[in-house]
Protein backbone atom coordinates (compact mmCIF):
# COMPACT_ATOMS: atom_id res chain seq x y z
CA UNK A 1 0.00 0.00 0.00
CA UNK A 2 1.47 3.48 -0.93
CA UNK A 3 1.64 5.65 2.32
CA UNK A 4 -0.45 9.00 2.58
CA UNK A 5 2.45 10.58 4.24
CA UNK A 6 6.27 10.21 4.09
CA UNK A 7 8.85 12.20 5.51
CA UNK A 8 12.50 11.01 4.59
CA UNK A 9 15.41 11.84 7.19
CA UNK A 10 13.72 15.00 8.01
CA UNK A 11 16.26 17.58 10.04
CA UNK A 12 15.68 21.26 11.30
CA UNK A 13 18.33 23.29 12.79
CA UNK A 14 17.49 26.60 14.36
CA UNK A 15 20.29 29.53 13.94
CA UNK A 16 20.42 32.17 15.90
CA UNK A 17 22.29 34.88 16.06
CA UNK A 18 25.25 34.74 18.87
CA UNK A 19 23.83 31.08 19.94
CA UNK A 20 25.02 27.55 18.45
CA UNK A 21 23.11 26.29 15.42
CA UNK A 22 20.45 24.21 17.78
CA UNK A 23 19.26 21.02 16.03
CA UNK A 24 15.46 20.40 16.82
CA UNK A 25 14.62 17.76 14.91
CA UNK A 26 17.59 15.29 13.82
CA UNK A 27 17.28 12.64 10.50
CA UNK A 28 13.29 11.78 10.98
CA UNK A 29 12.15 9.30 8.67
CA UNK A 30 8.36 7.88 9.29
CA UNK A 31 5.53 6.77 6.98
CA UNK A 32 2.15 6.94 8.11
CA UNK A 33 -0.78 4.80 5.58
CA UNK A 34 -4.54 5.56 4.90
CA UNK A 35 -6.24 5.37 7.71
CA UNK A 36 -3.94 4.81 10.18
CA UNK A 37 -3.90 6.39 13.60
CA UNK A 38 -0.18 7.10 14.33
CA UNK A 39 1.07 8.63 17.43
CA UNK A 40 4.09 10.70 17.91
CA UNK A 41 5.05 10.82 21.88
CA UNK A 42 7.81 12.74 23.92
CA UNK A 43 8.36 15.07 26.20
CA UNK A 44 8.30 18.71 25.84
CA UNK A 45 11.09 20.04 23.67
CA UNK A 46 11.50 16.62 21.81
CA UNK A 47 10.70 17.90 18.47
CA UNK A 48 7.31 16.45 18.01
CA UNK A 49 5.27 20.13 17.81
CA UNK A 50 8.90 20.91 14.93
CA UNK A 51 7.88 17.73 12.73
CA UNK A 52 4.43 18.53 12.33
CA UNK A 53 5.15 22.45 11.72
CA UNK A 54 7.79 20.99 9.44
CA UNK A 55 5.29 18.55 7.78
CA UNK A 56 2.31 20.94 7.27
CA UNK A 57 5.15 23.39 6.08
CA UNK A 58 4.29 26.18 8.47
CA UNK A 59 8.28 25.46 9.10
CA UNK A 60 10.84 25.07 6.37
CA UNK A 61 12.81 21.89 6.18
CA UNK A 62 16.31 22.26 6.90
CA UNK A 63 16.49 18.98 5.12
CA UNK A 64 14.81 16.01 4.08
CA UNK A 65 11.84 15.47 2.41
CA UNK A 66 7.86 15.16 2.98
CA UNK A 67 5.31 13.56 0.77
CA UNK A 68 2.03 13.63 1.15
CA UNK A 69 -0.44 11.40 -1.54
CA UNK A 70 2.53 10.34 -3.60
CA UNK A 71 3.39 14.63 -3.80
CA UNK A 72 6.68 16.04 -2.89
CA UNK A 73 5.80 18.64 -0.95
CA UNK A 74 8.68 19.63 0.34
CA UNK A 75 9.37 22.70 -1.19
CA UNK A 76 5.52 23.88 -1.78
CA UNK A 77 4.64 27.55 -1.34
CA UNK A 78 1.74 29.64 -1.58
CA UNK A 79 -1.53 28.25 -3.84
CA UNK A 80 0.40 24.83 -3.95
CA UNK A 81 -0.05 25.11 0.02
CA UNK A 82 -3.61 25.81 -0.67
CA UNK A 83 -3.95 22.42 -2.87
CA UNK A 84 -1.95 20.25 0.27
CA UNK A 85 -4.45 21.72 2.81
CA UNK A 86 -7.40 20.36 1.40
CA UNK A 87 -5.70 17.20 1.85
CA UNK A 88 -4.12 17.86 5.35
CA UNK A 89 -5.68 19.66 8.12
CA UNK A 90 -4.85 20.38 11.92
CA UNK A 91 -5.92 21.05 15.47
CA UNK A 92 -4.15 22.96 17.90
CA UNK A 93 -3.49 22.13 21.43
CA UNK A 94 -4.74 25.81 22.88
CA UNK A 95 -8.46 25.83 21.28
CA UNK A 96 -9.30 29.19 22.16
CA UNK A 97 -6.33 30.61 20.50
CA UNK A 98 -7.21 28.51 17.35
CA UNK A 99 -9.73 31.27 16.42
CA UNK A 100 -9.23 34.44 15.69
CA UNK A 101 -10.85 36.48 18.68
CA UNK A 102 -12.57 39.20 16.54
CA UNK A 103 -14.33 36.43 14.55
CA UNK A 104 -17.21 33.79 15.09
CA UNK A 105 -16.50 30.38 15.03
CA UNK A 106 -18.84 29.90 12.20
CA UNK A 107 -16.79 32.36 10.51
CA UNK A 108 -13.56 30.48 11.15
CA UNK A 109 -15.10 27.46 9.79
CA UNK A 110 -16.81 29.06 6.78
CA UNK A 111 -13.09 30.81 6.17
CA UNK A 112 -11.95 27.47 4.94
CA UNK A 113 -14.54 26.98 3.15
CA UNK A 114 -14.46 29.87 1.26
CA UNK A 115 -10.98 30.09 0.34
CA UNK A 116 -11.39 26.61 -1.36
CA UNK A 117 -14.29 28.06 -3.48
CA UNK A 118 -17.67 28.00 -1.99
CA UNK A 119 -20.31 30.33 -1.55
CA UNK A 120 -20.68 33.07 1.65
CA UNK A 121 -24.47 32.02 2.42
CA UNK A 122 -23.63 27.99 1.69
CA UNK A 123 -20.06 28.34 3.73
CA UNK A 124 -22.53 29.49 6.45
CA UNK A 125 -24.96 26.76 6.16
CA UNK A 126 -22.03 24.43 6.00
CA UNK A 127 -20.47 25.39 8.81
CA UNK A 128 -23.23 25.03 11.46
CA UNK A 129 -23.75 21.51 9.57
CA UNK A 130 -20.28 20.77 10.86
CA UNK A 131 -20.96 22.20 14.24
CA UNK A 132 -23.89 19.88 14.26
CA UNK A 133 -21.73 16.71 13.38
CA UNK A 134 -18.99 17.76 15.98
CA UNK A 135 -21.87 17.96 19.00
CA UNK A 136 -22.42 21.40 18.65
CA UNK A 137 -25.82 23.01 17.81
CA UNK A 138 -25.95 25.57 15.51
CA UNK A 139 -26.29 28.77 17.58
CA UNK A 140 -22.18 28.26 18.64
CA UNK A 141 -21.47 29.67 15.03
CA UNK A 142 -22.81 32.68 16.18
CA UNK A 143 -20.23 32.95 18.87
CA UNK A 144 -17.17 34.26 19.71
CA UNK A 145 -13.79 31.44 20.58
CA UNK A 146 -14.03 34.02 24.41
CA UNK A 147 -17.88 32.80 25.01
CA UNK A 148 -17.80 28.83 24.52
CA UNK A 149 -15.69 26.67 26.57
CA UNK A 150 -12.12 25.07 25.87
CA UNK A 151 -13.97 21.75 25.05
CA UNK A 152 -16.47 23.42 22.65
CA UNK A 153 -13.94 25.48 20.72
CA UNK A 154 -12.18 21.78 20.57
CA UNK A 155 -15.38 21.03 19.24
CA UNK A 156 -15.41 23.80 16.38
CA UNK A 157 -12.00 23.63 15.48
CA UNK A 158 -12.56 20.13 14.67
CA UNK A 159 -15.35 21.21 12.39
CA UNK A 160 -13.07 23.06 10.97
CA UNK A 161 -10.24 20.85 10.24
CA UNK A 162 -12.53 17.84 8.57
CA UNK A 163 -14.88 20.89 6.85
CA UNK A 164 -13.20 20.36 3.26
CA UNK A 165 -13.03 16.84 3.78
CA UNK A 166 -9.10 16.41 4.07
CA UNK A 167 -7.34 12.91 4.25
CA UNK A 168 -5.18 13.72 7.09
CA UNK A 169 -5.69 15.17 10.30
CA UNK A 170 -2.87 15.88 12.65
CA UNK A 171 -3.79 16.56 16.09
CA UNK A 172 -1.25 18.60 17.79
CA UNK A 173 -1.74 17.47 21.59
CA UNK A 174 -5.19 18.45 20.58
CA UNK A 175 -6.67 16.98 24.25
CA UNK A 176 -3.96 18.14 26.20
CA UNK A 177 -5.29 21.11 28.10
CA UNK A 178 -8.83 19.55 28.27
CA UNK A 179 -9.98 18.27 31.39
CA UNK A 180 -10.42 13.88 31.17
CA UNK A 181 -13.80 13.54 30.67
CA UNK A 182 -13.90 16.38 28.02
CA UNK A 183 -10.97 14.60 26.43
CA UNK A 184 -13.19 11.38 26.71
CA UNK A 185 -15.72 12.70 24.98
CA UNK A 186 -13.35 14.97 21.91
CA UNK A 187 -11.54 11.13 21.66
CA UNK A 188 -15.35 9.62 20.96
CA UNK A 189 -16.17 12.40 18.46
CA UNK A 190 -13.11 11.31 16.82
CA UNK A 191 -13.34 7.84 16.61
CA UNK A 192 -17.04 8.51 15.19
CA UNK A 193 -15.52 10.93 12.81
CA UNK A 194 -12.98 8.14 11.35
CA UNK A 195 -15.80 6.09 10.94
CA UNK A 196 -17.47 8.37 8.85
CA UNK A 197 -14.94 10.14 6.71
CA UNK A 198 -11.72 7.43 7.03
CA UNK A 199 -9.59 9.74 7.84
CA UNK A 200 -5.59 9.50 9.13
CA UNK A 201 -5.13 10.77 12.44
CA UNK A 202 -1.44 12.00 13.55
CA UNK A 203 -1.95 12.29 16.78
CA UNK A 204 1.11 13.89 18.84
CA UNK A 205 0.76 13.27 22.33
CA UNK A 206 2.93 13.26 25.71
CA UNK A 207 0.18 10.91 27.51
CA UNK A 208 1.35 7.06 26.85
CA UNK A 209 -2.15 5.83 28.35
CA UNK A 210 -3.92 8.19 25.90
CA UNK A 211 -2.27 6.75 22.79
CA UNK A 212 -2.28 3.38 23.95
CA UNK A 213 -6.06 3.26 23.99
CA UNK A 214 -6.61 5.33 20.53
CA UNK A 215 -3.67 4.67 18.21
CA UNK A 216 -2.27 1.96 16.12
CA UNK A 217 1.29 2.88 16.08
CA UNK A 218 3.28 5.21 18.22
CA UNK A 219 6.68 6.54 17.64
CA UNK A 220 9.21 7.57 20.78
CA UNK A 221 10.83 11.01 20.19
CA UNK A 222 14.18 11.83 22.26
CA UNK A 223 15.69 14.36 21.44
CA UNK A 224 15.03 15.29 17.73
CA UNK A 225 15.56 11.74 17.14
CA UNK A 226 12.90 8.74 16.90
CA UNK A 227 13.75 6.06 19.51
CA UNK A 228 11.49 3.66 19.01
CA UNK A 229 8.54 2.34 17.63
CA UNK A 230 5.73 0.11 17.43
CA UNK A 231 2.27 -1.10 18.39
CA UNK A 232 1.62 1.10 21.67
CA UNK A 233 0.81 -2.03 23.73
CA UNK A 234 3.81 -3.62 22.77
CA UNK A 235 5.88 -0.64 23.39
CA UNK A 236 4.52 0.05 26.91
CA UNK A 237 4.84 -3.37 28.03
CA UNK A 238 7.90 -4.41 26.51
CA UNK A 239 10.09 -0.80 25.96
CA UNK A 240 13.44 -1.66 24.28
CA UNK A 241 14.65 1.95 24.96
CA UNK A 242 15.81 3.32 28.43
CA UNK A 243 14.15 6.51 27.64
CA UNK A 244 10.73 5.30 26.59
CA UNK A 245 10.95 2.82 30.20
CA UNK A 246 11.77 6.29 31.97
CA UNK A 247 8.50 8.02 29.96
CA UNK A 248 6.29 4.95 30.88
CA UNK A 249 7.47 4.54 34.71
CA UNK A 250 7.10 9.00 35.03
CA UNK A 251 3.18 8.06 33.56
CA UNK A 252 2.00 5.04 35.43
CA UNK B 1 -20.58 42.52 48.86
CA UNK B 2 -20.81 42.00 45.36
CA UNK B 3 -23.57 44.38 44.60
CA UNK B 4 -21.73 47.42 44.58
CA UNK B 5 -18.74 46.96 43.05
CA UNK B 6 -20.88 45.65 39.74
CA UNK B 7 -22.75 48.71 39.88
CA UNK B 8 -19.64 50.61 40.47
CA UNK B 9 -18.56 48.65 36.86
CA UNK B 10 -21.89 49.41 35.63
CA UNK B 11 -21.61 53.30 36.60
CA UNK B 12 -17.65 52.95 34.98
CA UNK B 13 -18.72 51.90 31.74
CA UNK B 14 -21.72 53.92 31.42
CA UNK B 15 -19.67 57.21 32.19
CA UNK B 16 -17.15 55.81 29.40
CA UNK B 17 -20.13 55.54 26.74
CA UNK B 18 -21.08 58.51 27.83
CA UNK B 19 -17.73 60.36 27.48
CA UNK B 20 -17.17 58.57 24.14
CA UNK B 21 -20.68 59.97 22.65
CA UNK B 22 -20.25 63.71 23.84
CA UNK B 23 -16.43 64.26 22.37
CA UNK B 24 -17.62 61.98 19.59
CA UNK B 25 -20.45 64.51 18.98
CA UNK B 26 -18.16 67.30 19.38
CA UNK B 27 -15.36 66.50 17.37
CA UNK B 28 -18.17 65.54 14.53
CA UNK B 29 -19.81 69.23 15.21
CA UNK B 30 -16.35 70.21 14.41
CA UNK B 31 -15.39 68.55 11.31
CA UNK B 32 -18.81 69.01 9.94
CA UNK B 33 -18.84 72.67 10.93
CA UNK B 34 -15.54 73.38 9.61
CA UNK B 35 -16.53 71.73 5.90
CA UNK B 36 -19.42 73.96 5.60
CA UNK B 37 -17.58 76.86 7.44
CA UNK B 38 -18.44 79.36 4.63
CA UNK B 39 -21.67 79.50 5.71
CA UNK B 40 -21.69 79.70 8.75
CA UNK B 41 -20.08 83.07 9.21
CA UNK B 42 -21.33 85.64 9.73
CA UNK B 43 -19.37 88.25 7.89
CA UNK B 44 -16.77 87.95 4.61
CA UNK B 45 -13.62 86.48 6.45
CA UNK B 46 -11.68 88.06 3.85
CA UNK B 47 -13.78 91.85 3.92
CA UNK B 48 -11.25 94.91 4.92
CA UNK B 49 -13.05 97.55 6.57
CA UNK B 50 -10.20 100.30 7.61
CA UNK B 51 -12.70 102.19 9.41
CA UNK B 52 -13.72 99.49 11.83
CA UNK B 53 -10.11 98.05 12.82
CA UNK B 54 -9.08 96.58 15.73
CA UNK B 55 -12.54 96.68 17.27
CA UNK B 56 -12.89 95.33 20.68
CA UNK B 57 -15.39 92.65 21.40
CA UNK B 58 -19.14 93.68 20.68
CA UNK B 59 -22.78 92.19 19.84
CA UNK B 60 -22.17 92.57 15.61
CA UNK B 61 -18.05 91.04 16.28
CA UNK B 62 -18.02 88.87 19.19
CA UNK B 63 -14.17 88.25 18.48
CA UNK B 64 -13.59 91.58 17.32
CA UNK B 65 -12.21 92.48 14.19
CA UNK B 66 -8.23 92.68 13.33
CA UNK B 67 -5.70 95.67 11.76
CA UNK B 68 -7.62 95.17 8.96
CA UNK B 69 -11.06 95.64 10.06
CA UNK B 70 -11.75 91.92 9.50
CA UNK B 71 -14.20 89.94 11.07
CA UNK B 72 -12.42 87.57 13.61
CA UNK B 73 -15.33 85.40 14.18
CA UNK B 74 -15.63 84.69 10.61
CA UNK B 75 -12.07 84.46 10.32
CA UNK B 76 -11.59 81.67 13.33
CA UNK B 77 -14.42 80.14 11.35
CA UNK B 78 -13.32 79.50 8.05
CA UNK B 79 -9.50 79.11 9.50
CA UNK B 80 -11.01 75.50 11.11
CA UNK B 81 -11.18 74.82 7.31
CA UNK B 82 -7.45 74.84 6.80
CA UNK B 83 -6.55 74.07 10.52
CA UNK B 84 -8.62 71.09 11.06
CA UNK B 85 -8.95 69.67 7.44
CA UNK B 86 -5.20 69.69 6.92
CA UNK B 87 -4.65 67.85 10.27
CA UNK B 88 -7.00 65.29 9.33
CA UNK B 89 -5.70 65.15 6.14
CA UNK B 90 -2.19 64.50 7.58
CA UNK B 91 -2.92 62.09 10.02
CA UNK B 92 -5.02 59.58 7.77
CA UNK B 93 -2.11 60.18 5.53
CA UNK B 94 0.27 59.21 8.00
CA UNK B 95 -2.00 56.48 9.61
CA UNK B 96 -2.04 54.47 6.38
CA UNK B 97 1.24 54.68 5.25
CA UNK B 98 2.99 53.96 8.25
CA UNK B 99 0.62 51.04 8.97
CA UNK B 100 1.37 49.48 5.82
CA UNK B 101 5.29 49.96 6.19
CA UNK B 102 4.57 48.65 9.67
CA UNK B 103 2.87 45.65 8.54
CA UNK B 104 4.96 45.19 5.31
CA UNK B 105 8.16 45.11 7.64
CA UNK B 106 6.77 42.83 10.16
CA UNK B 107 5.89 40.16 7.52
CA UNK B 108 8.71 40.18 5.11
CA UNK B 109 11.13 40.05 8.30
CA UNK B 110 14.98 40.33 7.62
CA UNK B 111 16.11 42.63 5.23
CA UNK B 112 13.27 44.35 3.89
CA UNK B 113 12.61 44.85 7.36
CA UNK B 114 16.22 46.15 8.37
CA UNK B 115 15.95 48.57 5.71
CA UNK B 116 13.00 50.10 6.20
CA UNK B 117 13.13 50.50 9.67
CA UNK B 118 16.49 52.36 9.79
CA UNK B 119 14.74 54.51 7.13
CA UNK B 120 12.00 55.27 9.80
CA UNK B 121 14.92 56.09 12.24
CA UNK B 122 17.05 58.40 9.99
CA UNK B 123 13.27 60.26 9.66
CA UNK B 124 12.84 59.94 13.47
CA UNK B 125 15.84 61.52 13.98
CA UNK B 126 15.45 64.52 12.44
CA UNK B 127 14.13 67.26 14.61
CA UNK B 128 10.74 68.52 13.57
CA UNK B 129 10.70 72.21 13.18
CA UNK B 130 14.32 72.42 11.20
CA UNK B 131 13.09 69.54 8.73
CA UNK B 132 9.73 71.48 7.87
CA UNK B 133 12.40 74.41 7.76
CA UNK B 134 14.38 72.77 5.30
CA UNK B 135 11.34 71.47 3.37
CA UNK B 136 10.05 74.88 3.04
CA UNK B 137 13.55 75.95 1.55
CA UNK B 138 13.52 73.78 -0.82
CA UNK B 139 9.21 73.45 -1.63
CA UNK B 140 8.50 76.83 -0.39
CA UNK B 141 5.71 77.75 2.27
CA UNK B 142 2.30 76.69 2.28
CA UNK B 143 -0.15 74.18 3.97
CA UNK B 144 0.37 71.91 1.42
CA UNK B 145 4.69 71.66 2.35
CA UNK B 146 3.69 71.91 5.91
CA UNK B 147 1.78 68.82 5.79
CA UNK B 148 4.43 67.42 3.60
CA UNK B 149 6.99 67.80 6.21
CA UNK B 150 5.04 66.67 8.98
CA UNK B 151 4.22 63.66 7.18
CA UNK B 152 7.85 63.01 6.42
CA UNK B 153 8.53 63.15 9.79
CA UNK B 154 5.65 61.48 11.81
CA UNK B 155 4.95 57.81 9.82
CA UNK B 156 7.83 56.04 11.98
CA UNK B 157 5.47 56.45 15.04
CA UNK B 158 3.11 54.31 12.97
CA UNK B 159 5.22 52.36 11.53
CA UNK B 160 6.51 51.14 15.00
CA UNK B 161 3.30 50.47 16.56
CA UNK B 162 2.00 48.29 13.65
CA UNK B 163 5.04 46.33 13.04
CA UNK B 164 5.44 45.66 16.71
CA UNK B 165 1.75 44.90 16.81
CA UNK B 166 1.74 42.81 13.57
CA UNK B 167 4.86 40.29 15.12
CA UNK B 168 2.80 39.86 17.80
CA UNK B 169 0.31 39.06 15.88
CA UNK B 170 2.62 36.71 13.54
CA UNK B 171 3.12 34.68 16.33
CA UNK B 172 -0.61 33.47 17.02
CA UNK B 173 -2.03 30.00 16.82
CA UNK B 174 -4.94 31.58 14.82
CA UNK B 175 -3.14 32.87 12.40
CA UNK B 176 -1.27 29.55 11.63
CA UNK B 177 -5.32 28.25 11.59
CA UNK B 178 -6.03 30.37 9.27
CA UNK B 179 -3.12 29.90 6.88
CA UNK B 180 -4.03 25.66 7.18
CA UNK B 181 -7.16 26.86 6.07
CA UNK B 182 -6.20 28.36 2.84
CA UNK B 183 -5.34 31.82 3.17
CA UNK B 184 -3.40 33.80 0.95
CA UNK B 185 -0.77 36.15 2.50
CA UNK B 186 -2.85 39.48 1.83
CA UNK B 187 -6.23 37.73 3.25
CA UNK B 188 -3.92 36.39 6.32
CA UNK B 189 -3.28 40.77 6.61
CA UNK B 190 -6.47 42.21 5.99
CA UNK B 191 -9.28 39.74 7.38
CA UNK B 192 -6.92 38.81 10.14
CA UNK B 193 -3.88 40.98 11.42
CA UNK B 194 -5.19 44.21 10.35
CA UNK B 195 -8.77 44.04 12.22
CA UNK B 196 -6.67 42.76 15.16
CA UNK B 197 -4.09 45.54 15.19
CA UNK B 198 -6.64 48.20 14.98
CA UNK B 199 -6.95 49.31 18.66
CA UNK B 200 -3.33 50.09 19.43
CA UNK B 201 -3.15 52.35 15.66
CA UNK B 202 -6.31 53.75 16.23
CA UNK B 203 -5.48 54.84 19.77
CA UNK B 204 -2.35 56.28 18.51
CA UNK B 205 -4.12 58.52 15.41
CA UNK B 206 -7.19 59.77 17.74
CA UNK B 207 -4.22 61.36 20.19
CA UNK B 208 -1.81 62.79 17.16
CA UNK B 209 -4.69 64.82 15.64
CA UNK B 210 -4.42 67.17 18.59
CA UNK B 211 -0.40 67.20 18.82
CA UNK B 212 -0.34 67.46 14.27
CA UNK B 213 -3.02 70.59 14.57
CA UNK B 214 -0.33 72.40 17.04
CA UNK B 215 2.44 71.61 15.20
CA UNK B 216 0.81 72.42 11.57
CA UNK B 217 -0.32 75.81 14.20
CA UNK B 218 2.79 76.05 14.83
CA UNK B 219 4.88 75.95 11.42
CA UNK B 220 1.64 78.26 10.01
CA UNK B 221 2.72 80.56 13.25
CA UNK B 222 6.83 80.66 11.65
CA UNK B 223 5.17 81.16 8.58
CA UNK B 224 5.98 78.09 6.72
CA UNK B 225 2.75 76.54 6.34
CA UNK B 226 -0.40 78.77 5.61
CA UNK B 227 0.66 82.33 3.78
CA UNK B 228 -1.74 85.35 4.74
CA UNK B 229 -4.66 86.57 3.66
CA UNK B 230 -5.41 82.80 4.41
CA UNK B 231 -7.48 82.18 7.18
CA UNK B 232 -5.43 79.35 9.87
CA UNK B 233 -4.95 79.62 13.08
CA UNK B 234 -1.38 79.68 13.72
CA UNK B 235 -0.96 82.40 10.69
CA UNK B 236 -3.28 84.32 12.47
CA UNK B 237 -1.88 84.26 15.89
CA UNK B 238 1.54 85.20 13.97
CA UNK B 239 0.30 87.72 12.12
CA UNK B 240 -1.35 89.50 15.10
CA UNK B 241 0.79 88.80 17.76
CA UNK B 242 2.37 92.75 17.92
CA UNK B 243 -1.65 93.41 19.06
CA UNK B 244 -1.15 91.26 22.04
CA UNK B 245 -0.90 93.96 24.58
CA UNK B 246 -2.85 96.38 22.98
CA UNK B 247 -5.62 94.42 21.14
CA UNK B 248 -5.50 91.03 22.96
CA UNK B 249 -8.64 89.47 21.39
CA UNK B 250 -7.16 89.55 17.97
CA UNK B 251 -4.42 86.81 18.96
CA UNK B 252 -6.61 85.57 21.94
CA UNK B 253 -9.52 84.21 19.17
CA UNK B 254 -7.53 82.02 17.12
CA UNK B 255 -5.46 80.65 19.95
CA UNK B 256 -8.60 79.81 21.85
CA UNK B 257 -9.87 77.78 18.68
CA UNK B 258 -6.41 75.76 18.85
CA UNK B 259 -7.32 75.16 22.09
CA UNK B 260 -10.64 73.97 21.78
CA UNK B 261 -10.33 71.71 19.47
CA UNK B 262 -6.94 70.24 20.04
CA UNK B 263 -8.98 69.21 23.36
CA UNK B 264 -11.87 67.86 22.52
CA UNK B 265 -9.69 65.55 19.92
CA UNK B 266 -7.10 64.68 22.72
CA UNK B 267 -10.19 63.99 24.74
CA UNK B 268 -11.89 61.61 22.16
CA UNK B 269 -8.25 60.21 21.82
CA UNK B 270 -8.12 59.17 25.65
CA UNK B 271 -12.20 58.31 25.85
CA UNK B 272 -11.53 55.68 22.24
CA UNK B 273 -8.12 54.34 23.99
CA UNK B 274 -9.95 53.47 27.52
CA UNK B 275 -12.64 52.09 25.68
CA UNK B 276 -10.77 50.09 23.41
CA UNK B 277 -8.61 49.07 26.86
CA UNK B 278 -9.44 45.10 27.33
CA UNK B 279 -9.46 45.42 30.66
CA UNK B 280 -12.35 47.41 30.68
CA UNK B 281 -14.64 44.06 30.25
CA UNK B 282 -16.29 44.78 27.23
Amino acid sequence: MEPLLKAEHLTKTFHSQGREAYTAVDDVSFSMFPGEKLAIIGESGSGKTTVVNMVTRLLDVTSGTITLDGEDITHYRGRQMKKIYRKMQMVFQTPSDSFDPRRTLGDGIAESLINHGAGKKEAMLQAEDLLGLCGLEKEFAKRYPHEVSGGQCQRAAIARAIAIGPKLLILDEATSALDVTVQKDILELLTKLKEERNMSYLFICHDIALVQNFCDRVLVMYHGKIVEEGVPDEVVRHPREAYTKNLIDCIL
Amino acid sequence: MKEPTVRIQNLHKNHLKTRLIIFGVLALLLIVGSYFSEYLCPYDPYLQDLSNAKAPCSLAHPFGTDRFGRDMLSRVIVGSKTSIYSTLLLVAFITVFGTAVGVVCAWSGKRVDAVLMRISDMFLAFPGLVFALAVAAVLGGGVQNAIIALAAISWPKYARVARSQTLAQKETVYLRAARLSGCSTWKLIYRHILPNIFGPILVTAMLDIGTMMMELAGLSFLGLGAKPPVAEWGSMMSDTRNLLTTHPWVTLAPGFAIFVSVMVFNLLGDTVRDWLDPRNGR
